[in-house]
Order: structure tokens, then C-alpha cells, then sequence
């Protein structure tokens, strides 16, 4: 990013990054997103909450339109979500994604995994793209197995290798979709640690997770969903000490006791 | 004991099925392909042309499609494909068409079959880092639906060789039309039988056994 732009969001964009105003998507009969309005600033992390069919992935999808919405508006970065095609490639390309179910491409190796991006999007030359895919896979803490094909690692390994394949498209923001949820539990906290660093570092990113300890040490605020609607937002704290509506209440004590 | 031989060129006949198979397979693989990606692009009209054309040309017989080739193509629309006076080259070339058109709606099937077994994840991921449609077939989805059919491409590649003896019925000289010929001349019709159905097993057991063996070695492990 150079100078000039980045002084000039100061002033226009204030630090608006992700705005979402009255979204509403219908599966069918279901009306899973109901006139969301969220708005996510810069460096901001916003961890999403909420009962399983909450619409709380959904919501995490339709940022970089893998699902479309009927109605509403999303804008990144200033700019609305374009229509498919050439503008939402690039436009994909600078939100980086993580899923549940790794999705890495399974015909190709961790190092071209990472490197495929960069150089079919980005256009980076192949040396640049491969010194920067083996030093991005090295911070996450899985330089060693570049050379291997992903049913070769573990789970932990694997999404790891998929939040360095996002980090190499150089995203403004990064959205995890459950990114733990298919882990077992000892590889639960090695791809927590790498999410934390990134929120150290400043990433802005939209967490879906069950992870409450992730949502109170990493989260700057907490989105709670219900029945395809916000419910309740705040910082972390107030939200797990004190919430205030009696459905996030209900959730918490479901999954705070035990 | 198989003088009835002499006079023929049996090994010429199976050159030219082997180069009918060759010529046929390499076109039906790429024709079958793009309508594969045609039957699974976001372009309704591409969709609608790869459907309409899979499901009309693969349920017309092959002899219609090559003699149609011949008679119509070749003889009332004045089609030469280059080959202006070589009446042999000409049949070559119009029965590798045929072939081709032929054998591609059913190419084209198989990969798609392929392109259902890869998760739909693998596309979802290619699009979020940024990757178009024909990137994110090219370079993810196509390469690893390619491997799960290796073996059902196996069986269409076995199935056009064998169909390549179509061809006789406009003439080209491959290995059912020596087979004919020698027949007619001949009083050894079964060995003459043997000797050709031999030499098909001969092209094709080895196909189905190098491309088993590839399939197993290139399997995507997920």
C-alpha cells in the first residue's frame, strides 16, 4: 500500500473496512440474514457468535459474495460487492478466507498451495512468490512440511497452511469460518495462537467460532446471532460478564456451565 | 498353418486403427472436455448447446454419424478437409470427425462425472483467493477431477477403438476392412476372426491396464 493511499482513507474512509446495511438472504423459505447492519473498522476484530442455523456463517460468506444476498448493501473498503466476474475476482482476492473444512487444493503441495495465488492473481514472479509463501509458512509454524501434499498433515497443519494461503494474497481483511470446528481438540489452540498473533498484528477479521476464550483474549467486540439477526454487540467483556438480552443470556449459560 | 495370411497387410490395417484410435482419442479428449466446461459454466447458453449436444449425439449410432460424414458432409455440402482429390485421406480424416464428435459426448460425461466428485470447497476456495471461472477450472478443479476418471476414460478410450471399425463402412482401410476382404477370399474364416479379434485384444489390454495402473498412482488423496 503506498503513502499517498493510505493518507487518503485517513481522511475519506474514516475506518469504515466492512459495512453491511440491511442484508437480508432467504434460503428457500428461510430467512436466515434479517436486516443486518454491522459495520467492521480497520484492525478491528469482530468475533461472531450464536446457536447453531443462527446465520452466523452465512453472514461470514456473503462478504466476499460466495453467497449472494437478496436485498442490502456490502461495501469493502468504500467500494459495493461487484456482480460475478473479472471485479469480484479482485476483489475476492483482497479478502482473505479461512473455512471450516480446510479446503486446501488436495492436487497440490503445501508450498503451491500457498504460492498459487500470488502468482495466478497477483502476478508475482515465482521466485518472489515462493521466498514468500515459505516465509509466511514458516510463521505459522509449518515451513518444515511445504514439500508434502495437505492429506499428509494434520488438521492443525492443514489450516494453518490455509490461513497462510489467505495471508499471501496480502488481504485488507480476513474472515474465519468456524476455522476450528473440524480439529480435534489438542490442535484446537496451535491455530488459535497463529489467529491471536494476527490480531496483534493488526489484521482486521471476522471470526466465526465457538471459541469462547478466543472471543474474550482476541476480540475487540463480540456479535451474538440469533434466527438470522444480530442480537447483541459489545466488547467481550460486558458481553460474557453482563449481557443484556435474554436469548444471548440463555446461550451463554448453555455453554458457560459445564 | 497361417499362409492364409500371406498377401495381406495385416499390420498396416491395425497402423491404421491405431492411428484412427490415436487421432480420435486425442480430439474427443480436448471436444470433451470444453463441453464438459461448457455443461458446467455459469453461461446458460453454453450450458444448453453442451447438454443439447451430449444428449443428441450420443444417442445416434456411430455408422449414421460416419456415413452421414461421408454421403452428406463429404459428397452434397462439398466438405474436403483439406484432402481435395485423395479419396483415402479424405475418408480418414472425415472418419476421425466422426469419431471425434462421437466419442467426446461421451468423454465429456465421464469428466463430468469427475468434476462432481471433487468437494464443492475446492472451487469455493480457488474463488475466495481470487481465482475466475476458467482459473478455477483450469488449475483446480479439472486437474483433480481429470484423476477419479482415469478408469472410466479407460473404458471410453477401449470402447473407440474398437469403434474405430466403423470406418469401414466408408471405406477406410483399417483392420475390419482388411478383415472383410479376407474373408470373402479366404476359407478361413475363423482363424481369419481370431487373428483380428486378437489383434484388438492385443491394442487394448494394454490400455486398460497402464491407464488402471495411473489411476491408482495419480488418485487424489484427500
Amino acid at each position: 500500500m503506498t503513502n499517498v493511499s493510505v493518507a487518503k482513507e485517513d481522511v475519506a474512509a474514516t475506518d469504515e473496512l466492512v459495512v453491511l446495511k440491511s442484508v437480508n438472504k432467504h434460503f428457500g423459505a428461510l430467512h436466515v440474514l434479517q436486516d443486518i447492519d454491522l459495520t467492521i473498522g480497520r484492525g478491528e476484530v469482530v468475533v461472531v457468535i450464536g446457536p447453531s442455523g443462527s446465520g452466523k456463517s452465512t453472514l461470514c460468506r456473503t462478504i466476499n459474495r460466495l453467497e449472494t444476498i437478496d436485498s442490502g448493501t456490502i461495501t469493502i473498503d468504500g467500494k459495493p460487492l461487484p456482480q460475478e466476474g473479472k471485479e469480484l475476482a479482485r476483489l475476492r482476492a483482497d479478502v482473505g478466507m479461512v473455512f471450516q473444512s480446510f479446503n486446501l487444493f488436495a492436487h497440490k503441495t503445501v508450498l503451491e498451495n500457498v504460492m498459487l495465488g500470488q502468482i495466478k492473481v497477483r502476478r508475482t514472479d515465482k521466485k518472489q512468490a515462493e521466498e514468500k509463501a515459505r516465509a509466511l509458512l514458516d510463521r505459522v509454524g509449518v515451513g518444515t512440511q511445504a514439500d508434502k501434499y495437505p492429506a499428509q498433515l494434520s488438521g492443525g497443519q492443514q489450516q494453518r497452511v490455509a490461513i497462510a494461503r489467505a495471508l499471501a494474497m496480502g488481504p485488507k481483511v480476513m474472515l474465519f469460518d468456524e476455522p476450528t470446528s473440524a480439529l480435534d481438540p489438542e490442535m484446537i489452540n496451535e491455530v488459535l495462537e497463529v489467529m491471536q498473533q494476527l490480531a496483534r498484528d493488526g489484521m482486521t477479521m471476522v471470526v466465526v467460532t465457538h471459541e469462547m476464550g478466543f472471543a474474550r483474549s482476541a476480540a475487540n467486540r463480540v456479535v451474538f446471532m440469533a434466527d438470522g439477526r444480530i442480537v447483541e454487540q459489545a466488547a467481550p467483556d460486558q458481553f460474557f460478564s453482563n449481557p443484556r438480552s435474554d436469548r444471548a443470556k440463555d446461550f451463554l449459560s448453555k455453554i458457560l456451565h459445564h | 498353418m497361417f499362409d492364409f495370411l500371406e498377401g495381406y497387410d495385416v499390420l498396416g490395417a491395425f497402423w491404421m486403427t491405431v492411428k484412427l484410435t490415436v487421432f480420435s482419442a486425442v480430439g474427443s479428449l480436448i471436444w470433451g472436455t470444453l463441453l464438459a466446461a461448457m455443461r458446467v459454466s455459469p453461461v446458460p447458453l453454453m450450458r444448453g448447446f453442451g447438454t443439447a449436444y451430449v444428449n443428441i449425439v450420443r444417442n445416434i449410432p456411430l455408422t449414421v454419424i460416419i456415413v452421414f460424414s461421408s454421403l452428406g458432409l463429404a459428397d452434397i455440402f462439398g466438405v474436403t478437409l483439406g484432402a481435395k482429390d485423395d479419396f483415402d485421406v479424405l475418408g480418414f480424416r472425415l472418419a476421425v470427425l466422426s469419431l471425434v464428435a462421437y466419442t467426446a459426448a461421451f468423454v465429456c460425461e465421464s469428466i463430468r462425472s469427475g468434476i462432481n466428485t471433487v468437494p464443492l470447497g475446492q472451487a469455493e476456495a480457488a474463488r475466495a483467493i481470487g481465482l475466475n471461472f476458467s482459473q478455477t477450472l483450469r488449475l483446480i478443479v479439472l486437474p483433480q477431477a481429470f484423476r477419479s476418471v482415469i478408469g472410466p476414460l479407460a473404458n471410453v478410450l477401449i470402447a473407440l477403438t474398437k469403434n474405430t471399425t466403423v470406418a469401414a463402412a466408408i471405406g477406410v482401410a483399417e483392420a475390419a476392412t482388411l478383415m472383410k476382404d479376407m474373408i470373402e477370399n479366404e476359407a478361413q474364416t475363423l482363424a481369419i476372426g481370431a487373428v483380428f479379434a486378437l489383434g484388438f485384444v492385443i491394442l487394448t489390454l494394454p490400455t486398460g491396464l497402464i491407464l488402471g495402473w495411473l489411476a491408482k498412482r495419480l488418485a487424489v488423496k484427500r
